[in-house]
């Protein structure tokens, strides 16, 4: 049964190039492990009294951030093969420009947040 | 193994532009991932809407008079056990295998419908208690972001339905196992959103 789908498989590859496997079933029960213990980890961290609480959020960003590390290594099977190079690329172009927005953003609105008139001055303005 | 497919394995010692062309799946699943890094800044975009708009609640109620964790994490418990049993699914699709297959994409199934019927059962509770997306910039946003990612699954599941369908009549043909390869992805990526949603959406983190 494998050597036939091999065959078939190979239709679409390139001549001498192998069938990649993507994973084993002990890959996705290690990422499993991780994930589950880095998610119990936040919603510990989101509900206890332990962490000084302005370092939670902070506690938060660091454990969603591995979590996804651990989804894209284990799950997504993102590496450093030859055949991943142009994944990663543009996986970093996608964190770059993610960034860009979501930061970018959040500077943009708090700024015009703290020059914005306050709301009773600028109701007098407009009498 | 002869030398010349043991050194084409590896990729240290053909040279790049010696190396031919790259097999169909790797150019398939490098277009998909494409697809699903824009789909991430879609995604972004809307992080970013709801981190500027969660404190605007006009009067109305707070993320914390509103979310539930315990529903979260069985929501997350949801993804991330149909996360692996997917990869379960796709190893018995590399393998040929036609009943695990079935098997796990049924189990998959089952966890994505109930994921979808705990985030819809969560969001007829906060509308029938007037906290729609109507209510502030905060629920706007709020829905938005969730909501999206719940029409994802959704999609996600339709597309899993098709694709049992096209292994009960096409068989393990490429093209079928190349659509499972990118179903999975598509899974996992989903996946890799809702971290950001728990983290934070319901567990508050912010800036």
């Amino acid at each position: 049964m494998s050597t036939e789908i091999t065959e078939i498989e190979a239709q679409g590859m390139a001549p001498g190039a192998h069938v990649r496997t993507h994973g084993t079933r002990g890959s996705y029960l290690i990422g499993l492990g991780y994930a589950v213990i880095l998610t119990l980890a936040s919603f510990w961290a989101s509900s206890t009294d332990v962490i000084y609480p302005p370092g939670v959020p902070i506690l938060l960003g660091v454990l969603a951030i591995a979590q996804m590390g651990i989804h894209l290594v284990f799950f997504l099977h993102i590496s450093s093969a030859p055949d991943q190079t142009n994944n990663i690329l543009a996986l970093a172009f996608g964190i770059f420009v993610v960034g860009l927005l979501v930061f970018g953003s959040m500077i943009i609105i708090a700024n015009l947040n703290h020059n914005m008139m306050p709301m009773d001055q600028l109701m007098r303005m407009q009498r | 193994m002869s030398a010349t497919e043991q050194a084409l394995a590896s990729g240290d010692a053909v040279p790049l532009s010696l190396r031919g062309p790259a097999p169909t799946r790797v150019v398939a699943g490098y277009g998909f991932w494409l697809f699903l890094l824009s789909d991430i800044i879609i995604f972004a975009a809307l992080f970013a809407a709801y981190a500027v708009l969660s404190g605007e609640t006009a009067g109305g109620p707070t993320a914390a008079d509103l979310f539930d964790k315990k529903h979260v994490l069985i929501e997350t418990a949801c993804l991330l056990a149909s996360s692996v049993t997917c990869g379960f699914g796709s190893l018995a699709v590399q393998s040929g295998d036609r009943n695990s297959t079935y098997v796990w994409m049924t189990i998959t199934f089952i966890l994505g419908i109930t994921f979808l019927s705990v985030e819809v059962s969560e969001f007829s509770h906060m509308l029938s208690i007037g906290a729609g997306p109507t209510r502030s910039a905060f629920l706007s946003a709020f829905f938005t972001l969730v909501g999206t990612h719940g029409l994802h699954v959704t999609i996600g599941l339709c597309w899993l339905i098709v694709m049992i369908l096209q292994v009960a009549t096409l068989g393990f043909q490429p093209m079928v196992s190349r659509r499972f390869f990118c179903f999975g992805l598509f899974w996992h990526a989903l996946d890799i959103v809702w971290i950001g949603v728990f983290t934070i959406v319901y567990l508050g983190a912010h800036l």
